[in-house]
């Protein structure tokens, strides 16, 4: 094999006992012979771990979404969208660049005027995008799985609605799916938009401040918008109410929620306010993922409260002990004003000042979405979403067609479909569903299958090194460049003990590694540990409250575990490559943020 | 105006006055002007050095030598130099200069109270022009100097180095008359080195204005800049005063007062100094507090020579032997294309997206 070329799709070898992986996603999602011809890299920032089958519909989705917006709304000048394929579980992906000069200049056109008038309106479609985003979120909650009686009720007749409700099954189960897709062709809206502003940004900073760390750039737009840290704010809330209700005792490391909730219980008064405020503080906070919203068992905080119960302890004892941990938004608000005053005025020339503050004040214009809207879109819509697909399992364990719930994922949407059709074919009939015969051992079998593919670890990319990888898209949402491909080509001249990626906040500290291959895990970080891990989400925020310092296999500055990392002052190197694959929990490491290097000492 | 008197005091000199001077003499009053802490001393002026010429050339015999020669004859051009040096260097100066720099260094080691006070002695060009300046003789600078009559002759070798080989030749191809040919000379107390370097106030590797990079070592400046040793490197944020990034080489020469009591003697270094950084984070912080004065002072990023004293108390040790403007990457500024406003904000982006400029640039 060539240097210059990762292993062909058609070389991966199949993984024993995972046999008939295939069957679990569509088949335009496989990898076809012509692929072999083509660079592909694995995206471990979304799809860290083996794809269930329902839940290749996160790739799906969103592709569709993302790749209309550059192809066929804007017009992006230079690529149209982005195309993937599943292999042993994981998500490839690649974008189809457009090469031709006349093509790129046609599209050119259309592009400075739709994305001109995106960027000029942007305060009043950001805004009717929030509005949009509200009641879509408000849809999904408002989807009702249909209960199916012995026999319809009476107002079914007397409204003469004229048709019964099995019908309901496949229309609200489209629902939830359509619901999905409007959702993400809402997220992708704004996103490469949005990124582009800050992309330019950054890349006018990197020229003329080439020692400036890339936190530094993030500090200067970093938004006070405060719904991302909303969560984590509500925690420290319930810890101060917890201190003040004299309940701090009951917070101590290691309990476990349900225990604690019922020692609430028993606290009177005191626990009773406690429970309601958490009731309070759980919707909408609590609709947070603790993965990034891909995957249905990334359960959010209100499904399960193993997380911020993990941090509640830590949060308690720093009240107790007189520490303010209220977000001081106005410190942050100086701060980031000063620091960019100061690079300002470095700057040489009063024209690179213009054009800095043209520069700044739109990354400032676009930050509140590309803060906010993964709250909105990957976690409150899509908790919701899990929440509704899992009711329909409910009803498919309950007439007998899965043995549980969480089963119905391991079934492609339209397998549920297929489903859903026995349950209303069975109802209306007074037959019996076929289904348990059918499913229950292609679900045994898939949940095989996904465990034998959690052992196997995907190359970051396949296929031959391309001339030049420079698609500012794929830079932009992946941070991948020619650089980051030379890094994972290089990855074996590399000393063994030794994992590159972005220095994506400040400092240097020792510490162990606690690898975390999948996010529910997360109970298992200890105080001062430096957690590895495929991917950090926002939504482990309080976790960063524990650990000495991230590290993560992909993701850019941007990622929102750079920006929590930043804000806890503690040092992050992201975007690795391998640190999942290298480091050992047991490790002794070093973790160096300012220069974006991880030491195994022993 | 060009001052007559042989000697100025730092004291009485400014920006304005490179003429008199020359650049280094100027700044060093310049820098005392602005509060900084200077190690004391006098310029011997560019007027004593006319005047010095005119003594030992009433004829203008010289000049006209000089500017006889052709830059492609190598062996006259080698040949009449090093006759000019020997007449420079031997000649005694004219009574009045030589009285006025004697008495001026008695001054300086009365205002320290040591007898023969060890001094530097260096070349100050006049010359606007860095390239030019650095032909000058700017490498020109004889350490721990002791004794009126050494400094004399001292101020005699400076001179001389005008008529360096290299020197005449570039005046010559530059068409530079020899009539306009001057040079001063600084005579400054040396400090008791206990660390020295220099700093760039940008990086002196990609031209960064938001940063001051610091290299330093054990002992004299002169071992940093002669690149005897590896120094310590240090990189300070401007905007956070973070060092961010730290280097601490293995210093294995220093430069040292010779023991005999002059000049400067090459010696190792101890070996339990030799891996330790050579100055505190809190002397970087002040070298750097001082850089970002001498900055906004002139306006300009500065290239400087920096001293930590052994003997001084802490707080008032940390000295500045010289700042030069920066002149590398203020050439390169001037010739690369700056960004500039867009007519509406976004075009940047519309640019950036569309493939008009690559990514990066």
């Amino acid at each position: 094999m060539d240097q210059r070329s990762f292993p062909l799709p058609s070389q991966i070898a199949a993984v024993p006992g995972a046999e008939g992986w295939e069957a679990m996603y569509p088949y335009f999602s496989r990898f076809q012979p012509e692929d072999d011809e083509r660079f592909w890299f694995y995206n471990s920032m979304h799809f860290p771990e083996v794809v269930p089958a329902f839940d290749g519909i996160t790739s799906e989705i969103p592709y569709t979404a993302i790749g209309a917006n550059t192809a066929r709304l804007f017009s992006f000048p230079t690529t149209m969208g982005i195309e993937y394929r599943i292999i042993n579980g994981r998500v490839y992906i690649t974008a189809n660049p457009v090469t031709d000069p006349a093509q790129v200049e046609a599209r050119f056109a259309d592009f400075q005027e739709r994305a001109g008038y995106y960027y000029a309106n942007w305060d009043r479609l950001y805004g009717e995008w929030q509005q949009r985003i509200e009641v879509l979120i408000a849809d999904i909650e408002a989807v009702e799985v249909p209960e199916l009686g012995d026999l319809d009720p009476l107002e079914v007749i007397t409204s003469g609605r004229g048709f019964a409700s099995n019908h309901f099954l496949r229309e609200r189960f489209h629902r939830c799916i359509d619901l999905y897709s409007t959702m993400w062709h809402h997220h992708t809206e704004f996103l490469m938009l949005g990124y582009g502003a800050y992309v330019v940004f950054f890349e006018f900073c990197k020229q003329a401040f080439p020692e400036m760390g890339d936190q530094m750039v993030a500090r200067m737009v970093a938004g006070m918008d405060v719904t991302m840290y909303r969560p984590d704010d509500e925690l420290k809330k319930l810890a101060a109410l917890a201190v003040e209700l004299d309940l701090a005792d009951l917070f101590v490391e290691g309990a476990e929620p349900s225990k604690v909730l019922s020692a609430l219980g028993e606290r009177g008064d005191a626990g009773a306010r406690w429970l309601a405020a958490l009731e309070a503080a759980k919707d909408p906070w609590f609709n947070v993922s603790v993965g990034d919203g891909f995957y249905h068992h990334h359960l959010s905080w209100a499904d399960d409260l193993t997380v911020p119960f993990a941090a509640l302890p830590r949060y308690v004892e720093q009240i107790a002990a007189g520490e303010d941990l209220t977000r001081p938004t106005e410190r942050l608000a100086e701060e980031r004003d000063r620091i960019a005053a100061e690079y300002r005025a470095l700057l040489a020339t009063e024209d690179e000042r213009g054009a800095f503050d043209q520069m700044l004040g739109l990354c400032r214009l676009v930050f509140p979405y590309i803060e906010s809207h993964k709250i909105y879109c990957e976690h409150w819509f899509t908790t919701r979403f899990f929440q509704k697909i899992r009711a329909f399992g409910a009803l498919l364990a309950e007439r007998g067609v899965l043995l549980q719930a969480d089963d119905v994922f391991h079934l492609r949407h339209l397998e549920v479909e297929d489903a859903l059709a026995d349950v209303m074919l069975a109802w209306a009939s007074g037959g019996t569903e076929l289904g348990a015969r059918h499913w229950q051992p292609i679900v045994a079998e898939r949940k095989r299958i996904v465990e034998a593919l959690s052992g196997w670890s995907p190359p970051p990319a396949l296929g031959a090194v391309p001339e030049a990888l420079n698609d500012p898209a794929v830079k932009m949402l992946w941070g991948i460049t020619q650089e980051t491909v030379e890094t994972w080509l290089g990855g074996d001249d590399d000393d063994e003990s030794t994992v590159r990626g972005y220095a994506a906040s400040p400092g240097v500290v020792e510490g162990v590694a606690r690898v975390l291959l999948n996010v529910n895990d997360i109970g298992q970080i200890r105080e001062g540990e430096v957690l590895v891990c495929p991917v950090t989400a926002p939504s482990w925020g309080p976790v960063f409250g524990k650990i000495a310092a991230a590290v993560s296999d992909i993701g850019g500055t941007m990622s929102h575990a750079a920006i929590v990392a930043r804000e806890y002052g503690m040092p992050a190197v992201v975007g690795t490559g391998m640190a999942t694959s290298r480091i050992k929990t047991g490790d002794r490491v070093r973790v160096d943020g300012d220069r974006g290097v991880v030491t195994v000492i022993s | 105006m060009t001052s007559t008197r042989p000697v100025l005091r730092f004291a009485d000199v400014g920006i304005d006055d490179v003429p008199s001077v020359g650049g280094k003499g100027a700044s060093l009053g310049e820098l005392l002007r602005a509060g900084i802490r200077v190690p004391n001393g006098f310029v011997v002026t560019t007027a004593a050095f006319r005047q010095a010429i005119e003594h030992l050339d009433a004829e203008g015999d010289i000049v006209r030598r000089i500017a006889a020669l052709d830059p492609a004859d190598a062996a006259t051009l080698a040949a009449t130099t090093a006759e000019v040096r020997a007449v420079v260097e031997s000649a005694p100066l004219p009574a009045d200069v030589a009285d006025a720099v004697t008495a001026s260094y008695v001054e300086l080691c009365a205002e320290s109270g040591e007898h023969d006070l060890p001094v530097a002695v260096r070349s100050s060009a006049t010359s606007e022009d860095s390239a030019d300046a650095s032909f000058a003789g700017l490498q020109d600078t004889y350490l721990w100097v002791r004794g009126a009559a050494e400094v004399l002759e001292q101020v005699r070798r400076c001179w001389a180095s005008l008529y360096s080989v290299e020197s005449v030749t570039y005046r010559l191809r530059r068409a530079i008359p020899e009539d306009d040919l001057a040079m001063a000379v600084v005579v400054q107390r040396m400090v008791d080195s206990r660390s020295s370097g220099v700093l760039f106030t940008r990086s002196p590797l990609t031209g960064d204005r938001s940063v001051i990079c610091l290299d330093a070592s054990w002992g004299l400046g002169s071992a940093v800049v002669s690149g005897d040793v590896t120094p310590d490197s240090f990189m300070v944020s401007k905007v956070t005063g973070e060092i961010t990034r730290r280097t601490v080489a293995t210093k294995t020469t220093w430069h040292q007062p010779d023991p005999s009591g002059s000049g400067v003697v090459e010696t190792e270094v101890p070996g339990q100094l030799q891996d330790v950084p050579s100055l505190s984070d809190e002397e970087i912080a002040e070298l750097v507090a001082i850089a970002r004065t001498v900055e906004a002072h002139y306006g300009c990023p500065q290239d400087i020579e920096w001293a930590v004293s052994r003997s001084a108390a802490g707080g008032e040790n940390v000295f500045l032997l010289q700042s030069r403007p920066e002149t590398v990457w203020a050439q390169k500024d001037a010739e690369r294309a700056a960004a500039a406003p867009a007519a509406r904000p976004f075009d940047h982006v519309l640019n950036l997206l569309g493939g008009k400029r690559p990514s990066g640039s």
